[in-house]
């Protein structure tokens, strides 16, 4: 279960007042009818789905109804930020270090199983 | 090849079953095979098996990071169905029910397809026009189904709640009589063994790490055990594709999502056929050993973690407690999860790539099983000519760009 700090409530919330709704910063393209049928494509359908760090876009839908961003490990699924709309992350997948050597990421890739 | 028999049973009974075969090898891994299936899932397994049988390739290796079958394979709810809705979906998946039909004689391994009937139920109208519009079309693909009224429904499975009090009452549903059940282990366990027989190289324990591509051509993967080379690949890794097409330098439109079953304690027999709910969102069926077998949605965010959210299972078990008020006090037994590679329109992508020699099997999201026999039979003659086989065709990476999907999200909605 997520406990999830809400950025404009300024409160941590139970996982169940929100909904997760994929990848952020995704950037609609100007002018969509001058787009190839690559591009368009790429904006509608790919997205990154990294096993590591992911930017992620979450509402508060039962709460005050705002969406913003959420920085998550999708391995050990630990919240590691989150920031308001138009912000940029302070976490990324280049400056990202697991706190200790025996960080949840190692003890999760460990796990019988995760790793299969 | 020991041929698994009755009377071999018996034979074995006299010395105590202590000379049994293994039922594979554990080869060291070669420096070069012809072709090369990364994943050794149900798919990735049935491939190298119809690869070696039915198109004499010879040199095979299935590469495996860990154990065979341990990925969705052994994870799913065993549900097999062909009553999709567009004629491409409907093609592949009633190829594989065809396939399900022989395969225990096939690949002499008992894989208990129990064809004991799948319920789709529909509790608005609109699940109801849509039902009658899945099964029109299944019929004019020469797939059974019929659309029962709540009556009907009733009928077949007396335990569930079809009263009008209900909160979301059953209005009706459709109902394949030829779907049902498989016993998942013994699906891998039956194709390895089989493909064994073949000389496949079953590389357990050896993880892909990368691909060696020159001139837009692959030759061959990195693994934690060495190079390997080959000139065809196929990539059949499930929630892990995206992380191999990465390697390889392209995107697949994938996200990894956990998606979970729970099990209950063994009851006696209670429940003879399969209920699935879309609306509600639960489904259920009863495993040979009495335990109701229940699969859950996915959770909403990336994760690959192999395990879901508490939410998930609390809102599935509303649902299931919901139809059947008779499953109330049954105690669950164990939670699992595994982690499924949904795609934008529910269907699966069978296809060549940007590199030359890869190919790739995924996609199959939350609802692959069921076509574990016609996805490797497909995907092996895919290999073998360097075309896709025509049922695949349609599945190719290009529909994200040309706009040719082929929205399943009706039939597979639920999941499976
Ligand atoms: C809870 C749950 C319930 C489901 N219920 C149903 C159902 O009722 N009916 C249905 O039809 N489908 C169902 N599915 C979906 C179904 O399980 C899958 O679509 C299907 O099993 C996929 O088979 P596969 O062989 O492609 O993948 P897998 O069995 O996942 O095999 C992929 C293999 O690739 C390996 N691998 C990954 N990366 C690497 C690497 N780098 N190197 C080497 N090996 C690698 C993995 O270890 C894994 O063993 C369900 C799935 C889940 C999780
Ligand atoms: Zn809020």
């Amino acid at each position: 279960m997520f406990y999830i700090y809400c950025p404009y409530c300024g409160e941590h919330r139970e996982e169940e007042e929100f909904h997760p709704k994929g990848q952020a910063h995704i950037v609609r393209p100007k002018e969509p009818e001058s787009c190839s049928d690559e591009e368009w494509g790429d904006y509608l359908f790919f997205r990154d789905n990294p096993r590591g760090i992911h930017h992620e876009l979450w509402v508060h839908a039962v709460g005050c109804r705002k969406f913003f961003n959420i920085t998550r490990h999708t391995v050990t699924y630990e919240i590691l930020e989150t920031y308001k709309m138009g912000e940029q992350p302070s976490i990324t997948a280049e400056t990202y270090a697991p706190q200790s050597s025996e960080s949840e990421a190692a003890r999760v890739a460990k796990q019988a199983g995760v790793r299969a | 090849m020991q041929r698994y028999s009755g009377f071999g049973l018996v034979k074995h009974a006299l010395s105590h079953h202590e000379n049994w075969q293994r039922q594979w090898r554990n080869p060291t891994p070669k420096k070069e095979y012809d072709v090369i299936i990364v994943g050794g899932g149900g798919h990735g397994l049935a491939t190298a098996y119809y690869l070696a049988k039915e198109h004499g390739v010879k040199n095979i290796a299935v590469i495996e990071k860990g154990w065979l079958g341990g990925g969705n394979t052994a994870r799913n709810t065993t549900i097999v169905r062909s009553n999709y809705l567009w004629d491409e979906a409907a093609a592949l998946y009633e190829h594989a029910m065809k396939l399900w039909e022989g395969l225990s004689q096939d690949i002499n391994y008992n894989v208990m397809f129990s064809q004991r009937g799948v319920l789709n139920l529909g509790h608005t109208l609109q699940d109801m026009r849509d039902i009658q519009r899945r099964v029109n079309a299944n019929r004019l693909n020469g797939i059974d189904g019929e659309v029962l009224d709540a009556k009907g429904v009733q009928e077949l499975v007396p335990i569930m709640d079809c009263s009008k009090n209900a909160r979301y009452p059953v209005m009706g549903a459709s109902w394949q009589p030829r779907a049902g059940v498989a016993r998942h282990d013994a699906v891998a366990w039956g194709y390895a063994r089989a493909a064994d027989a073949h000389g496949v190289d079953l590389l357990q324990n050896t993880e892909v790490t990368g691909f060696k591509i020159r001139d837009g051509r692959v030759y061959g993967v990195h693994t934690n055990r060495g190079d390997i080379g080959a000139k065809t690949i196929g990539c059949v890794a499930a929630g892990n594709s995206g992380v191999l097409a990465n390697m390889a330098g392209f995107k697949l439109p994938l996200e990894s999502h956990p998606l979970q079953a729970l099990v209950s304690e063994p009851l006696k027999p209670i429940l003879d056929t399969v209920v699935m709910s879309n609306h509600v969102h639960g489904y259920i069926s009863q495993s040979d050993k009495g335990d109701l077998v229940i699969g859950a949605g996915i959770d909403g965010y990336n994760g690959y973690g192999q395990r879901g959210s508490f939410p998930t299972v609390e809102h599935t078990l509303q649902a299931i407690v919901e139809m059947f008020p008779i499953f109330s006090r049954v105690r669950m037994n164990r939670q699992w999860g595994g982690i499924v590679d949904t795609c934008p329109d529910a269907c699966p992508i069978l296809s060549k790539t940007p590199v030359k020699g890869l190919f790739f099997n995924c996609g199959w999201g939350t609802g692959g099983f069921k076509a574990t026999p016609g996805s490797g039979h497909v995907f092996a003659a895919s290999l073998a000519k360097g075309e896709m086989h025509p049922l695949a065709a349609p599945f190719s990476i290009d529909r994200f760009h040309s706009g040719a999907l082929i929205d399943e999200h009706g039939a597979a909605g639920v999941a499976h």
